[in-house]
């Protein structure tokens, strides 16, 4: 593996630089499918390193991890990290003082010939993401609720400023969960009377996946606080029992439907690197997520009529199995 | 022999003797090379010869040997002068008799004129004179030009019936060095010696063709020179209708200068803008900011560029070209300064398959396939096509397949001013333009210059280290594309 500094650089050193390091290593063609950038800043910066080396291993791509702070002198630092054991090329970015504060001007020309960029803060998401110089050069915007101090105002601050092509990783930890129990509802399709989710306090996934089934199955969701780690627990109450998935320990989840027999879950807690390879395998929009992201501002707008779409969702009984393969089929499809 | 006129400029201490030393280096100058320099500055032989060395070490390619260096510096002269002064002149046509025979040059002689179109009249005149522009069948003498050649076609005539008044048409060489780039020349391989793109070489499969070529700095130095004249005249008419050229024409019999010229000459006389010049061409000048990670200054500000300059840094325009091979196939030409990064490529966008059968979503982010030549500064060629991403699911991506030359020929590509030098020594001019492609070229860029000239608003302000003005992104969607990222 080679490392390359570049000190007091520029955006057009670092692409000769990266081009001269690519030829001398043998390898001047370039396979590289996507250019991600990994925004942090200095203490997030040891973490989001490891997970960028490994993020692009699944899929090989160049990876531009800026590297921001604040400072009276601007400066721009590079390091190139190319070669075996690194997948693809990492390009570790310092920006400080007037560079940082243009930081799009030094990531444009390093991005990759016509092909998908993502963004991913693995710290805190700048609070206006639209607005946001460097997520608008992405096509897809990922973002960490869970990493910042109020998860669910974050969220709904995602939901608020929601363009196609953002999703929160608190939602792609969900994907096993919604898979279960999309599964559960297409192998036992009954009307479902009520739901009860048991997650750790503020946890951002427990609350996409309230909001989700709720958009979705139309009846009152609970919510209880146990011990965690994570999401522990979704019961949906049908006429003939629950139908419920009980995670205790974040590894070995349980399944039980009415009248089957209760079966073991793997259902391990995923690592950055499995939800990054995730979300870097669909480069379109996510439109399940919308919806459920969107529907925590309902939430919040709607909390009177609740009790009337309650209503509604229970009378409509015949119904319930539409919606719950509508469920199954919008899991399917992401 | 080669006399420099203008040696003081940048292109000739950048490039021009760098190259000639390569030249030297790689063993392919003749032994009595000699190199002449005229200028206005008060210098020696020995000053001058200071300012080569400095130039060779600083930009030379190749390693720096002192054998070599001493072949060359024995036949290096200067002579001050201005031009038009006729006391100059004999000075130079002295100190050319005396290397002829000290250098046994055998009378060979080539002009190089890195000097404003304005005094080639000038310098000609008195070429012819001294005798020095004399024609011999056992000798050649040779005059090179550099771009821009005129400023539209009435005086790109007006100069050419200065130079051939003088030296015959095969003896004019118009060097545009990216002529002279290795795959330019590798285009024709590409198209040529290949079965695999003939077929989808034209309007059945491609369904449009963007060439572009980006620079990421300003005009630098170059205000004087610039201001007035714009992008569009310095890049599209020679380099980027040259591309055109080498891309959309047909098989040349052969690759003799003729031939190719001919092949060149029938597709740029194809090449017409189209009629609506309001949707189809779109212009910009760099705004002030930040680009690459420094402060760059707008256009406008730069120093010795009057604050209410229209001239236009950054130029697209559209092309059909009427025949058989691509008509309806549109061509943009796009080239500017202060872009996102420095680039030249031709990139052709195939149709989409007539039929897909997948559903829908797993198609959502396939784009077009696309043949790219990359002209600099990574030379090669990429294709881009649809792969499945891996996973259970069918989801379709695109993805590139790359060729660098970098790496497949270690032999490091000569530069292009080595090769044009050396084709001006070996008197072989297929890479060189001659006035008619010249004068075509000028035929296709007058009309949009003049419809530019006669709008009454500024060219629209692009962010520095941008892609663009809005403008040329509007002007492709109303196509029903989009530009590359390149």
């Amino acid at each position: 593996m080679t490392i390359i500094r570049l000190a007091n650089t520029t955006s057009a050193e670092i692409s000769t630089e990266l081009l001269r390091a690519r030829r001398s290593a043998g390898n001047p063609a370039e396979g590289l499918v996507l250019t991600l950038i990994i925004v942090c800043d200095e203490s997030e910066y040891p973490e989001a390193k490891d997970a960028s080396m490994e993020a692009g291993r699944e899929h090989p791509s160049r990876i531009l991890l800026v590297v921001t702070g604040a400072g009276r002198n601007a400066s721009l630092d590079a390091e190139l990290h190319i070669g075996e054991g690194t997948p693809g090329e990492v390009i570790v970015i310092r920006m400080r003082g007037a560079v940082a504060a243009h930081s799009a001007s030094v990531i444009r020309p390093l991005l990759l010939p016509d092909s998908p960029v993502v963004i991913w803060w693995p710290g805190k998401a700048p609070n206006n993401q639209t607005a946001d110089q460097l997520s608008q050069l992405a096509m897809r915007r990922l973002t960490d609720a869970a990493a910042s101090a109020r998860p669910l105002a974050g969220l709904k601050a995602r939901a608020r400023d929601y363009i196609p092509g953002d999703t929160d990783l608190s939602w792609t930890r969900l994907t096993p969960w919604r898979a279960l129990l999309a599964a559960a509802l297409d192998q036992y399709p009954a009307t479902i009377k009520s739901v009860v989710i048991e997650s750790e306090r503020g946890n951002p996934s427990a609350d996409l996946l309230a909001s989700w089934l709720h958009s979705r199955l139309k009846v009152d969701i609970a919510r209880k606080v146990s011990n965690g780690p994570g999401l522990t627990a979704v019961r949906m109450a049908t006429a003939a029992g629950d139908i419920a998935i009980t995670r205790p320990d974040g590894l070995l989840a349980s399944y039980a439907v009415p009248g089957q027999p209760e079966r073991l879950v793997a259902l391990k807690r995923r690592n950055f690197t499995e939800l990054i390879s995730e979300e870097l395998r669909r480069m379109d929009a996510d439109e399940v997520y919308e919806r459920a992201i969107k529907s925590l501002l309902d939430g919040e707008r709607k909390t009177v009529s609740r009790p009337a779409a309650t209503k509604r969702a229970t009378k409509k009984a015949p119904g319930q199995g539409t919606a719950a393969k509508k469920t199954t089929s919008t899991t399917r499809g992401r | 022999m080669l006399v420099i006129f203008g040696v003081t400029g940048d292109l000739s201490s950048k490039k021009l003797m760098p190259a000639i030393y390569d030249l030297a280096n790689r063993g392919l100058l003749p032994p009595g090379f000699a190199l002449v320099g005229f200028a206005r500055r008060d210098w020696a032989h020995q000053d001058f010869a200071k300012v080569v060395h400095a130039a060779v070490k600083q930009h030379a390619r190749t390693p720096f040997r002192e054998e070599v260096w001493q072949q060359l510096s024995e036949g290096i002269r200067f002579v001050p002068g201005e031009i038009g002064n006729e006391e100059s002149v004999n000075h130079l046509a002295e100190t050319i008799a005396d290397l002829d025979e000290a250098r046994g040059t055998g009378g060979n002689h080539a002009f190089y004129l890195s000097i404003p179109p304005g005094l080639f009249q000038t310098v000609v005149d008195q070429l012819r004179s001294h005798g020095l522009a004399e024609q011999h069948p056992d000798r050649w003498c040779r005059v090179v030009i550099e771009k821009p050649f005129g400023h539209d076609l009435a005086s790109a005539q007006d100069l050419n019936r200065i130079v051939s008044s003088v030296f015959p048409a095969s003896s004019v060489f118009r060097i545009d060095h990216y002529l002279g780039k290795e795959t330019v020349q590798n285009m024709m391989a590409l198209r040529f010696a290949n079965q695999l793109f003939e077929p989808v070489w034209n309007n059945n499969y491609v369904d449009h063709v963007q060439i572009t070529m980006a620079e990421d700095i300003g005009i630098g130095g170059r205000a004087g020179y610039f201001d007035g004249i714009g992008i569009a005249r310095d890049v599209i008419q020679n380099h980027l209708l040259q591309l055109l050229a080498l891309t959309a024409m047909e098989e040349p019999t052969s690759f003799e200068a003729s031939q190719l010229r001919t092949e060149k000459q029938k597709v740029l006389a194809a090449a017409r803008p189209t009629e609506r010049m309001d949707l189809h061409t779109a212009r910009g000048q760099y705004a002030g900011g930040w680009a690459g990670g420094e402060r760059v200054k707008g256009y406008l500000d730069e120093d010795r560029i009057p604050p209410n300059s229209r001239t236009e840094t950054y130029a697209a325009i559209r092309l059909n070209i009427d025949n058989r091979r691509w008509a309806g196939v549109p061509f943009y030409l796009r080239t500017g300064k202060r872009l996102a990064r420095r680039v030249t490529e031709i990139a052709l966008g195939l149709k989409r398959a007539p039929h897909l059968p997948f559903t829908k979503t797993d198609t959502e982010e396939l784009g077009y396939n696309a043949i790219v030549l990359r002209i600099q500064p990574d030379e090669g060629v990429t294709l881009r096509f649809g792969a499945k991403v891996p996973g259970t699911q069918m989801e379709i991506r695109d993805v590139n397949m790359d060729f660098a030359y970098g790496g497949s020929f270690t032999e490091s590509s000569p530069e292009a001013y080595e090769r044009l030098i050396l084709d001006v020594l070996l008197g072989d001019p297929p890479l060189f333009p001659q006035h008619e492609e010249v004068e075509l070229s000028w035929e296709i860029l007058d009309p949009i210059l003049d419809y530019w000239a006669s709008l009454p608003n500024q060219p629209e302000l692009y962010e520095p280290g941008s892609w663009g003005p809005q403008g040329a992104e509007a002007m492709l969607a109303r196509d029903g594309f989009t530009w590359r990222r390149p």
